[in-house]
């Protein structure tokens, strides 16, 4: 395992009220790598993964204990503050949702929240945004054009355009393909592997196939236990844990 | 039960609700019908843009109209940041289902089961006596000024009615905007403030709309809350300031009705008044019904 770690977790503990969704959560990720979380539903992978926002913090009742280390300094910590933490810690959802507004003012959206009004500068960055996710060539055109009337894989790459745009150091992503067709879903299974070459992502995946596709480490994840955490091919072809190897092998799940 | 008599009733209550149906349009149909009949002819530029006459027999109703804007303008301007700020607070910043958002949500139902007439006398109560007599006593050494019926009191009355209005379609407008917008929004580093700016308002203005101009359709037909509060017989002049007393559509028809020396001779004007209220009104919620389905519309290309 790397010594440097992006983000490293450190007995994470989290509640819903009296339900404890995450047991004694032990992980680092590491830099500028994929790292998969898979697991059966309800194991508490989309929760760990929102743990590292802090977009948990949006529900009621939740309660966290331990720490979870960007760059060596607790997000959970009283000086961390929450807007700076989520730009440079974004989340792609599970279902593509851009705003009911035009491709070019989805992109634009963060950057102007976070105060950049010149209008050069915002359109630079909507072009390098577009360009990241691939998309540039086909919506340069009409850019004004409202984003719902892109076809779903659009969406999603509009989607992950416009988080690049406040220029994150992770990039979280919660089961980003499952509202996607096969070919959609390939063809963005390649934009995230682009994009590892300068940011650190995490994906949180029901799909096993696009887990062992993409991701360099693996974390198997059950009833709020992580089980078993490694390299990608380690986990899948030589799992440590039984419990791994049943998951894996299909036995369940 | 025998056949026939099972297809005789079954026959009986088609014909029965469809009766029910075509009775509401005859209804409807009469009273339109009859507007127009007797006012079209009277509707003329000068009725329009003259102030009436002649012990109301002649002339127009020129300062009724232009009170009766001025009144919903002013009813606007309160009822709509007021009315909006509810439904945000209501759907995006309270707790959902505290007791709190319940109590409030209580207190809009019951002010839109209030009578009419209640408001005009809580007006007349509230911001007259009370709030208008107090600014004289206190700025003004107990001078008249705003103590007293004015377009200012009788629009804070209208706006409190027309509340409700706003508040649920507001709040409609807000339920519907996805809830992944705000997490998104989240997720990218916005403040609440941001989110509720940027994101929810833009999709929310369509509804915001609908519901001020149902407010100000409803607004500018009611005569019970300007009765006590405002509105005047007969004023030789506009109302300018927002303590004068002013005219409105709706209690000059009342007037004419009721007031008038020789009722014959105001028949004819009447009758045009009514059409001249009952065309606003009808505007406003069409142009209202318009903007909600293209709301609707534009809702729908994403799914």
């Amino acid at each position: 395992m790397n010594n440097i770690s992006k983000i490293e977790t450190k007995a994470l503990d989290l509640f819903y009220g009296h339900f404890q969704a995450l047991k004694n959560i032990h992980v680092s990720i590491p830099p500028q790598k994929i790292t998969a979380f898979i697991g059966p539903s309800g194991c508490g992978k989309s929760t760990l993964l929102r743990a590292y926002n802090r977009m948990n913090d949006l529900i009621k009742g939740v309660k966290v204990t331990g720490e979870v280390l960007l760059d060596g300094k607790n997000i959970y910590s009283s000086k961390m503050k929450l807007i700076s933490l989520r730009k440079r810690v974004g989340m792609v959802f599970q279902r593509p949702n851009p705003f009911p507004i035009s491709t070019y003012e989805n992109v634009a959206f963060g950057p102007r929240i976070h105060g950049i009004t010149n209008r050069e500068q915002l359109d630079n960055i909507v072009e390098t945004s577009l360009k990241a996710t691939g998309m540039w060539k086909d919506v340069k055109d009409k850019l004004q054009i409202s984003a719902l009337a892109l076809a779903p894989e659009q969406q999603q790459r509009l989607c992950i355009s416009r988080l690049l745009a406040v220029e994150p150091e992770v990039l979280l992503m919660d089961e980003p393909c499952s509202a996607l067709d096969p070919i959609a879903t390939a063809k963005i299974e390649e934009l995230i592997l682009e994009l590892k070459k300068c940011l650190t992502v995490v994906i949180v995946t029901h799909n096993m196939q696009q887990a062992a596709r993409v991701s360099d480490y693996s974390a198997f994840m059950l009833l709020g236990d992580l089980v078993e955490f490694g390299e990608t091919k380690e986990v899948f072809t030589n799992p440590k844990d039984k419990r791994t190897q049943d998951y894996i092998t299909g036995r369940f799940g | 039960m025998n056949r026939k008599l099972i297809n005789f009733i079954s026959a009986f209550f088609y014909t029965l609700t469809g009766l029910a149906c075509a009775s509401l349009v005859i209804i409807v149909a009469i009273i339109l019908g009859n507007i127009v009949v007797n006012g079209i002819s009277h509707v003329t530029w000068e009725f329009l843009s003259t102030a009436p006459k002649a012990g109301m027999a002649e002339g127009g109703i020129f300062p009724a109209i232009f009170g009766t804007a001025f009144l919903v303008l002013l009813m606007t301007i309160a009822v709509v940041p007021l009315g909006v700020s509810t439904a945000i607070y209501l759907q995006i910043y309270a707790p959902a289902k505290s007791r709190w958002v319940h109590a409030v949500r209580m207190a809009i139902q019951n002010l839109a089961g209030v009578p009419s007439i209640v408001f005009g006398l809580f007006g007349l109560g509230f911001f007259i006596e009370f709030m208008g007599k107090g600014i004289d006593k206190i700025f003004l050494g107990g001078e008249l000024y705003m103590g007293q019926p004015a377009i200012i009191w009788a629009s804070l009355t209208l706006a409190l009615l027309t509340l409700p209005t706003v508040v649920v379609s507001t709040e409609e407008a807000l339920r519907v905007i996805p809830k992944a917008h705000r997490e998104v929004a989240f997720s990218l580093g916005a403040t609440r403030w941001q989110m509720v700016r940027y994101v929810i308002l833009p999709q929310a203005v369509g509804g915001i709309l609908t519901g001020t101009i149902l407010a100000v359709s409803r607004g500018a037909g009611e005569v019970a809350p300007i009765l006590f509060t405002g509105a005047a017989y007969y004023l030789p002049y506009l109302p300018t300031r927002l303590n004068h007393q002013f005219m409105e559509l709706g209690y000059h028809v009342y007037v004419m009705a009721t007031q008038s020396p020789d009722v014959d001779a105001t028949l004819p004007i009447l009758y045009a008044t009514v059409l001249v209220l009952l065309t606003l009104t009808f505007t406003l919620n069409f142009t209202a019904i318009i903007i909600r389905s293209k709301v609707r519309r534009k809702l729908k290309i994403g799914k």
